[in-house]
This record gives structure tokens, C-alpha cells and sequence, in this order.
């Protein structure tokens, strides 16, 4: 046997563990339940809260379980006489000055303390005194608190320490008049911070938007995958009586580990907003008139026959990158039937001159959980956190062991660990700055570039960053370019990806992609691109991009689950094509005064919530849902509504009776095709500086699609206060 | 054989029959003359439901739903939600009088002695829907009846 396995003894049963293990690793491991508080698997040791106090042999006190490591030959007792006793006087103290709100409290039921309580509690309590009253901090719209009910157990101050690597909570004073806060009042903002709630073994810490909603026994915990983005977090949502009350995470190790960020956490509110569209609208002599959905069905089959008769090419079809990739599909085989090739989800690109050279599918390359043991990252144009804020925090936890992390990006965003190198590229020499980069690898690797672009990067100044930048991709063996979504919505960005790409090769390093949207890979898939059918097969006929659809008005447009007015790259562009067209067909779980203006049918699609499907991340795991809440209105499921469709426009083997047969029809279509990750972009690169005074790259945290900028909550925060300030609009 | 010839025509069990109604016209009557005379009710007595106030007209229920998921015919439906002075409070609570079955179970199991069954069992509906005590129904009931329901929680205080 290893020298690190040691051999100990739980209740009479012989265990063997590893060394350095603590006590409570080992029990758990072994299904025997010792309480806790203060302990979690992801946090550091505080062996604060004491209620772990376990017996050892020979040990002349108790001793807590969680920050005891095993020794050989250990004999632990965690049911014995002298063990419960300790954790019932535990208890008793914890429970001195807690206030017994239960009924009131909306961890009741789901309450670590509470639960605890009944197998360590005392009936009566023997404590005559005042309690302690703590008053209530204010940490802005996400988390209420209620500190009375606070044990100390201080998780949330180590979440802050060592998970988002801001503190924003810390203990303030000693003993009795412990308490925990901000200090100086102001909110907790980091992008994560909602997690606090779920690690909040008491009532203290609470969702807001939540408060007094319901009772944990009596919502129905549905599992459902994050809409925001390409990560595909697992969540839970918790249902009563057919209505979504809160978002809470489902522990994927692979994915998410146990944290959300608040975007999926409060993003819900998003779908009871007031401006739902409940009913089919048609405008009639430009009146809109509420329709029966038979009336609506029909009215899109005929604009869609008539408009689409004479030539596919008048019909545009523009996708949400959120949609499910059910709907994706049929969308992709109706505006094929109907002979159009013109529809995209690329919504926020500008540029598509080097789109032939699209990898199949733009993916990570490497499965997410492997980001934590890289050993060096250079982030390219992304402001990572507010983009994908999971991905951010696996960069974290690399880099605080040991990763360099670079960054080329056109500002400096805060990301709580020290940077290995960081290129400043403003936005308008952005390609110049990562050309930089890429003639510093050149040299330092001392290989040929290839031949075009080496001309190009003969004539850019390398400097001492670019060299820092491009050293953490050649020294390192597990290296990754992280091409993130500023870079991709960049007017230069074919040259950006070329470079970047390039930049891979002579590192060594796997190049990945974080697309916007939650599905973006299964629109890849599903062929939601105007090149490439589904599996990325060519087409012969090439259809137009997102924004040439647009720059040339088409007759016939028909928009899936997304706004005119926020989702695209040129919104006024849009709104001129729009209402310069015949039919605009909008398909919207929301309905505002830009869509009534420049379309002419609005059907009410049921949102993520409400809808089965399937989300494809960027490690290509395929992760499909049941509807979790009720439709609200006479909204439908958009594959229901689209097959209905694909039925009306006869087209051929449209009869799916659930979301699954049409998910199941296109992995059938894909087959066992080797789907082609890689990139093989020879674009030629212009250096020119590019204008981009007047472009929102860098689309803020809660304006990305139109749930979230729905939710109340999120859009009072200070996130989304910085971003309104800044002065962007999306 | 013969004994029972012999009763057959002198009508003896014809007399002892009517010997008990005679004695009956003379003992002392039970019936209740129901609705001018009414049986006596204990103060445990379950009849309709009534939500109550603390003396200073605040609502005592704080929508912790316990009533809501003890209730064994789950004829209890609560909606809870922040009021405006901050506090816990139902948005709404309704009660289906056809499908609770007078258990008292709400009663037993509310924290602060907000929905309690009163002794009143008169009570018709004359529409679909009025079966439904909604909350401001209950609080009504719970007003109009405030005094007697006190009265019946402190008589039976001393058995708790």
C-alpha cells in the first residue's frame, strides 16, 4: 500500500483514506452523515460553526470533523454518547440567539439549521435572556437579508475570498456582537454573487426578487440549462402551480461545478414581464387585431407562399442564438422548402467576409472542466465575466493555480487574479495589437509564418507585452486562446480569428471560441447559416448573411425570438430593411412598440422556460429540457408552432408528435459525421484600423437578449447601472 | 305452542308495545326543537372558517402555508407576497368549502392562530363559486365573530 493511504476506523468500520483528508471528506464519502454548517466542499476550512464535533479515540476532546485530517489508525466515533452530546450543546448555542421565524423565513423547509434542529435540538430552551437583534444590511436587488437568523458559519465571506475573488462580505466586531456585512453599505455586485444565497446554511441570506414567493416543500423542482450562455450552466427551476418562482443551480461538475451566475439565477423575472404578447396579433389595414391561432397560422403560410412564390432568395429568416436547436431545425428545413437560403443567427457579427473558413461548429475545443488545469490562457477580446461568467470563474480557479492568463483587449476589465500579460488593443487597432502578439510568437518560437501574413507582420512593432502575451501560449503545454465575443463582433474580425488562429498553430495552443448565445453550436448544427446546411455541409447556393439580408431589403422577414431593436449589429439598418419590407413575420415572447411598428404578424412563442429543447454548449454536450412552467397567455412552444407551420407549407415528413422526435430527426441527419471543430481560415488580413466609434462591442451583462432585459431585478443593479452609464445601448 | 295461541289472541305484545309509548308521553323529551332550540356546542366545535386580527386590526396570518400543506383534502390554496409595509402576507387565501372536510388540521398546525374553524355550521351557498371563502370573506367571519372565537381559544387554553 501507498504511502498516502492510511487506514482508519469510523464507527467500528474500517475505511482507508487518503492522507491530508479531512475527518468530514472521509464520512461523507463513506454515507455517514456528520452535521455542519460552516463546512462546503468548494470553500476553505473555518471550523467555525463546531457542530462537526466528533469523538476520536484517544483524543481528550472532541474534535471537529471538518478540520481534522485523518491519521492511521484513527478510531472515529460520530454517533457516540460523548459525540451527539457535543453536538446538541452545539446546537443549543447556535440556537441562543436565533430568532425562531421559521414560519415567516423563506429557508423554512429547506433550511440546513432547521433540519438540523430536529435530529439536535432541544424541545424547551433553557435560555431566559434577551436575544441579539442584528440589523439588516442592504446588498442592493438580488439578496435580502435577515441577519438575526445569522450563525456565523461565514461561507459567504469565503465565497467572496476565494471564489469570486472580491470580498464583499466580511465579519465586523467579536463574540456576541459578530456580525456579518459590507462595512461601509453598499451592494454585493460581482456576477456570482447570488450563489451566496444557496450557500447560506440559515435564512440570512436570501433571494430577493423571491422573497415571501412560496414555501421550498411545495414548487416543483424542474431541471432546465441556462438560455444566456454558450456554457450551458444546469439549473433547477422551481415551479408552482405552473408558474417559474426561482432559478436555482443543478451541480454539474463538468459544467457549472454548484455555482449560477445571476443572470440565469434572476433572469426568470424576465418571463412574467408585463409586455408578454398573449395572443396572435395581425395587422389588418394597419390595425392590429388579436387572431385565433388558426387565423394566425394561416396568415403566415399565405405571406410566406405568396411573398416566397417567385424566388426563395425575398424570404430573410433571422434567429435568436437562444432559440432550441428543435426549433433551429425546423426553422432551417422551412426556409429551405420555401427555397431561401438567407437566414442566420449570427446576429451581432459585422463581419462575414471570411465565413467559408468557419470551423463546423465554433466550440472550445476541449471540455470546460479541463479550463481549471491549463496552464496558460490569452483571453482575446472578451470581456469574459460579463460574457460568460462560469468560463471566467474556471479561468480563475487556473489561474490561482499557477496558469498564466493573458489578456488582448481593449480594456482592462477586473478579473481579481494578477495577469500575466496584458496587450492593450483598442478597439480600432485591435487587429494590429494581436498581430503584435503573433510576430512575438514567431520569433520567440522562431518558426514561418505563413507566407502572406508574414509580409503583413514584418512591418508591426513587437514589443515587451506582446511577448509576455505570446510566451504564455509557447512555454506553456496546456494552452488556450479563449476568442471571445468582443473579437467576434468586431468589424475586423475575419483577420482577428486568422491571427488568432495563426497564433495557435505556432504556439501550440487549442484556439476557442465562445459564441454568443446559449445555442450557438446548434445552430451550427441545425444549419442555421447561410452557407452551410446542418452538420456544416456546404451549399451550393450561398444565401445571405445576417446583415446582407438586411443591407438589401428582401420582401418576406421572418424573425425567430429575437428584437429588432437590441439583438443585432446594425438596429437601424434593421428598422429601415423592416419596414421597407412586405411581411415582417416576428415570432416574440414579447411584444413592444418597434415590433408592432415594423412587422405585420406577431405570433407569442413560449421562452425558455416553457419550452422543450435542446441547447448544444461549447463542449458539444447536447442538453435537452422538458418545459418547466406553464405558457403564459396563448403563447406556444415554438417547435409546436413550427411544425404546425412546416404542416400548412407542406412540408414533407413534418409530423413530430414531441420536441424530442425532432431533435432525434436531426441527429439523424448529422449521423455519425466527425464534426469539425478546427479552423481553416486562409483569409488575407488588413491591419488598417478600423472605425468603430460609433459600435457597441462589448454588449452589456443584462442587455444580451430579451429575457434578461426584462429582468426587473437584474436591471437594477450596479452591473447594469455601470453599463447604462457607460453609454451603450444595445 | 299453546302459550303462544294464548298471546296471539289476547294482544299481550300489542300491550307492552303501547305501554312504552304511554310511559313516553310522561318522561321528560330530548328532541331538540332544531332551528327555535339548539343542542349545546363545545368550544372545539369545527364548523366555518375564520381568519383573525391581533386587538390592533393587523392581519395574524403570515402566509408561512403550513395550513396549505397539512391540509389533508387540499382545500387550502395560498398565495404569499411581500406587503407594503415589508411583511410576510397572503395575496391570497382561499378555502373550498366543498372539499374541506372539518378536520380541523389548519388549526392545529397555524403558528400563530390566524385560521381557526368556528362554531358556526349554518351557513347555505345560493351560486356556483360561494363555496370559495376567499380571504376577505374569512377576515369578515373572523370580525363579526372576533369576541366569541377569543372566548372559545381561552376555554379551551387550559387543555393545550
Amino acid at each position: 500500500m501507498s504511502d498516502d493511504i492510511v487506514n482508519i476506523e469510523i464507527n467500528g468500520q474500517p475505511v482507508t483514506a487518503k492522507k491530508g483528508q479531512m475527518l468530514i471528506e472521509v464520512t461523507d464519502r463513506h454515507e455517514t452523515y456528520v452535521p455542519r454548517f460552516c463546512y462546503h466542499e468548494k470553500l476553505s476550512i473555518a471550523a467555525n460553526c463546531r457542530m462537526c464535533l466528533v469523538e476520536v479515540e484517544k483524543a481528550p476532546k472532541p474534535l471537529p470533523a471538518c478540520a481534522t485530517p485523518v491519521m492511521d489508525g484513527m478510531k472515529v466515533f460520530t454517533r457516540s454518547a460523548a459525540a451527539i452530546s457535543a453536538q446538541k450543546a452545539t446546537m443549543e448555542f447556535l440556537l441562543i440567539n436565533h430568532p425562531l421565524d421559521c414560519p415567516i423565513c423563506d429557508q423554512g423547509g429547506e433550511c440546513e439549521l432547521q433540519d438540523l434542529a430536529m435530529g439536535f435540538g432541544r424541545d424547551v430552551s433553557r435560555y431566559n435572556d434577551r436575544k441579539r437583534v442584528v440589523k439588516d444590511k442592504n446588498l442592493g436587488p438580488l439578496v435580502s437579508t435577515d441577519m438575526t437568523r445569522c450563525i456565523h458559519c461565514t461561507r459567504c465571506v469565503r465565497f467572496g475570498q476565494e471564489i469570486t475573488g472580491i470580498q464583499e462580505l466580511g465579519t465586523v466586531g467579536r463574540s456576541d456582537q459578530v456580525e456579518i456585512g459590507t462595512y461601509i453599505e453598499r451592494s454585493v455586485d460581482h456576477e456570482l454573487s447570488g450563489n451566496i444565497i444557496d450557500l447560506c446554511p440559515v435564512g440570512a441570506l436570501n433571494n430577493k426578487p423571491y422573497r415571501f414567493g412560496a414555501r421550498a416543500w411545495e414548487m416543483v423542482a424542474k431541471p432546465m440549462v441556462s438560455p444566456h450562455d454558450c456554457a450551458g450552466s444546469n439549473l433547477f427551476g422551481h415551479v408552482l402551480r405552473g408558474k417559474l418562482k426561482r432559478v436555482v443551480p443543478q451541480d454539474n461538475e463538468a459544467i457549472n461545478e454548484t455555482w449560477i451566475s445571476d443572470r440565469d439565477r434572476f433572469s426568470y423575472e424576465g418571463v412574467y414581464s408585463e409586455d408578454r404578447l398573449m395572443a396572435p396579433l395581425i395587422k389588418v389595414d394597419q390595425e392590429w387585431r388579436e387572431a385565433s391561432w388558426a387565423e394566425a397560422i394561416e396568415a403566415v403560410r399565405d405571406s410566406l407562399r405568396t411573398g416566397v412564390s417567385h424566388e426563395g432568395d425575398a424570404l430573410g429568416v433571422l434567429v435568436s442564438p437562444n432559440a432550441t436547436l428543435e426549433e433551429m431545425y425546423l426553422l432551417n428545413r422551412i426556409a429551405r422548402h420555401l427555397g431561401s437560403q438567407n437566414l442566420d443567427h449570427r446576429l451581432r457579427r459585422r463581419d462575414f467576409s471570411d465565413q467559408s473558413s468557419d470551423p463546423d461548429v465554433p466550440s472550445l475545443g476541449m471540455p470546460i472542466a479541463s479550463i481549471d488545469s491549463l496552464n496558460g490562457v490569452l483571453v482575446v477580446g472578451s470581456n469574459l465575466r460579463r460574457e460568460v461568467p462560469i468560463i471566467a470563474h474556471r479561468l480563475r480557479k487556473a489561474a490561482l493555480a499557477g496558469a498564466d492568463v493573458g489578456f488582448v483587449n481593449p480594456e482592462e476589465y477586473e478579473y481579481h487574479f494578477a495577469s500575466a500579460a496584458y496587450v492593450d488593443a483598442p478597439l480600432d487597432r485591435f487587429a494590429e495589437k494581436l498581430a503584435g502578439v503573433v510576430a512575438a510568437a514567431a520569433e520567440t518560437t522562431k518558426t514561418n509564418v505563413p507566407g502572406s501574413i508574414s509580409k503583413i507582420l514584418a512591418d508591426v512593432k513587437v514589443d515587451e507585452t506582446a511577448r509576455s502575451a505570446a510566451r504564455i501560449l509557447s512555454e506553456n503545454d496546456r494552452s488556450l486562446i479563449l476568442f471571445g465575443q468582443i473579437a467576434a463582433r468586431h468589424p475586423n474580425f475575419s483577420a482577428i480569428r486568422r491571427l488568432a488562429a495563426v497564433l495557435a498553430e505556432l504556439t501550440g495552443a487549442q484556439l476557442g471560441f465562445l459564441p454568443e448565445g446559449a445555442n450557438a453550436v446548434g445552430a451550427h448544427l441545425a444549419g442555421i447559416l447561410p452557407h452551410r446546411g446542418p452538420g456544416g455541409v456546404e451549399l451550393e447556393e450561398q444565401g445571405r448573411d445576417a446583415l446582407g439580408m438586411l443591407a438589401s431589403p428582401r420582401s418576406v422577414y421572418m424573425l425567430f425570438g429575437m428584437e429588432p431593436d437590441g439583438d443585432l449589429a446594425d438596429c437601424a439598418l434593421a428598422e429601415q430593411a423592416l419596414k421597407a419590407a412586405d411581411k415582417v413575420i416576428c415570432f416574440s415572447p414579447f411584444v413592444t412598440q418597434s415590433l408592432l411598428d415594423c412587422s405585420d404578424i406577431l405570433i407569442p412563442l413560449g421562452t425558455y422556460a416553457e419550452t422543450a429543447g435542446t441547447f448544444v454548449n461549447i463542449e458539444g454536450a447536447w442538453q435537452s429540457f422538458d418545459a418547466t412552467a406553464s405558457l403564459v397567455g396563448d403563447a406556444r412552444e415554438g417547435w409546436r408552432i413550427l411544425r404546425v407551420l412546416g404542416n400548412e407549407l407542406e412540408l414533407p415528413e413534418c409530423d413530430y408528435q414531441n420536441a424530442s422526435e425532432v431533435s432525434d430527426a436531426l441527429a439523424a441527419e448529422l449521423g455519425s459525421g466527425a464534426i469539425d471543430s478546427a479552423l481553416s481560415s486562409r483569409a488575407g488580413i488588413s491591419l488598417q484600423s478600423t472605425d468603430v466609434a460609433d459600435l457597441t462591442l462589448d454588449v452589456p451583462m443584462y442587455a444580451i437578449d430579451s429575457v434578461v432585459r426584462r429582468g426587473k431585478a437584474l436591471q437594477s443593479t450596479q452591473i447594469a447601472a455601470e453599463t447604462r452609464e457607460g453609454g451603450s445601448e444595445a | 305452542m299453546f302459550k303462544n295461541l294464548i298471546k296471539t289472541f289476547l294482544l299481550t305484545e300489542l300491550g307492552k308495545g303501547l305501554s312504552v309509548t304511554f310511559r313516553h308521553l310522561f318522561v321528560r323529551k330530548v328532541t331538540v326543537q332544531y332551528p327555535e332550540e339548539k343542542a349545546p356546542q363545545s368550544p372545539r366545535f369545527r364548523g366555518l372558517h375564520a381568519l383573525r386580527r391581533y386587538p390592533n386590526g393587523e392581519e395574524r396570518c403570515i402566509a408561512c402555508k403550513l395550513c396549505e400543506a397539512v391540509c389533508p383534502a387540499l382545500a387550502i390554496t395560498i398565495e404569499s407576497d411581500v406587503a407594503d409595509d415589508g411583511t410576510r402576507r397572503t395575496s391570497r387565501y382561499d378555502i373550498d368549502l366543498f372539499k374541506c372536510i372539518y378536520c380541523g388540521f389548519c388549526e392545529e398546525a397555524c403558528p400563530v392562530d390566524a385560521i381557526v374553524e368556528t362554531r358556526i355550521h349554518e351557513y347555505h351557498m345560493e351560486s356556483r363559486g360561494e363555496n370559495i371563502m376567499t380571504k376577505d370573506k374569512l377576515l369578515a367571519v373572523g370580525d363579526k365573530y372576533a369576541d366569541m372565537i377569543a372566548a372559545d381559544k381561552a376555554a379551551d387554553a387550559p387543555y393545550r
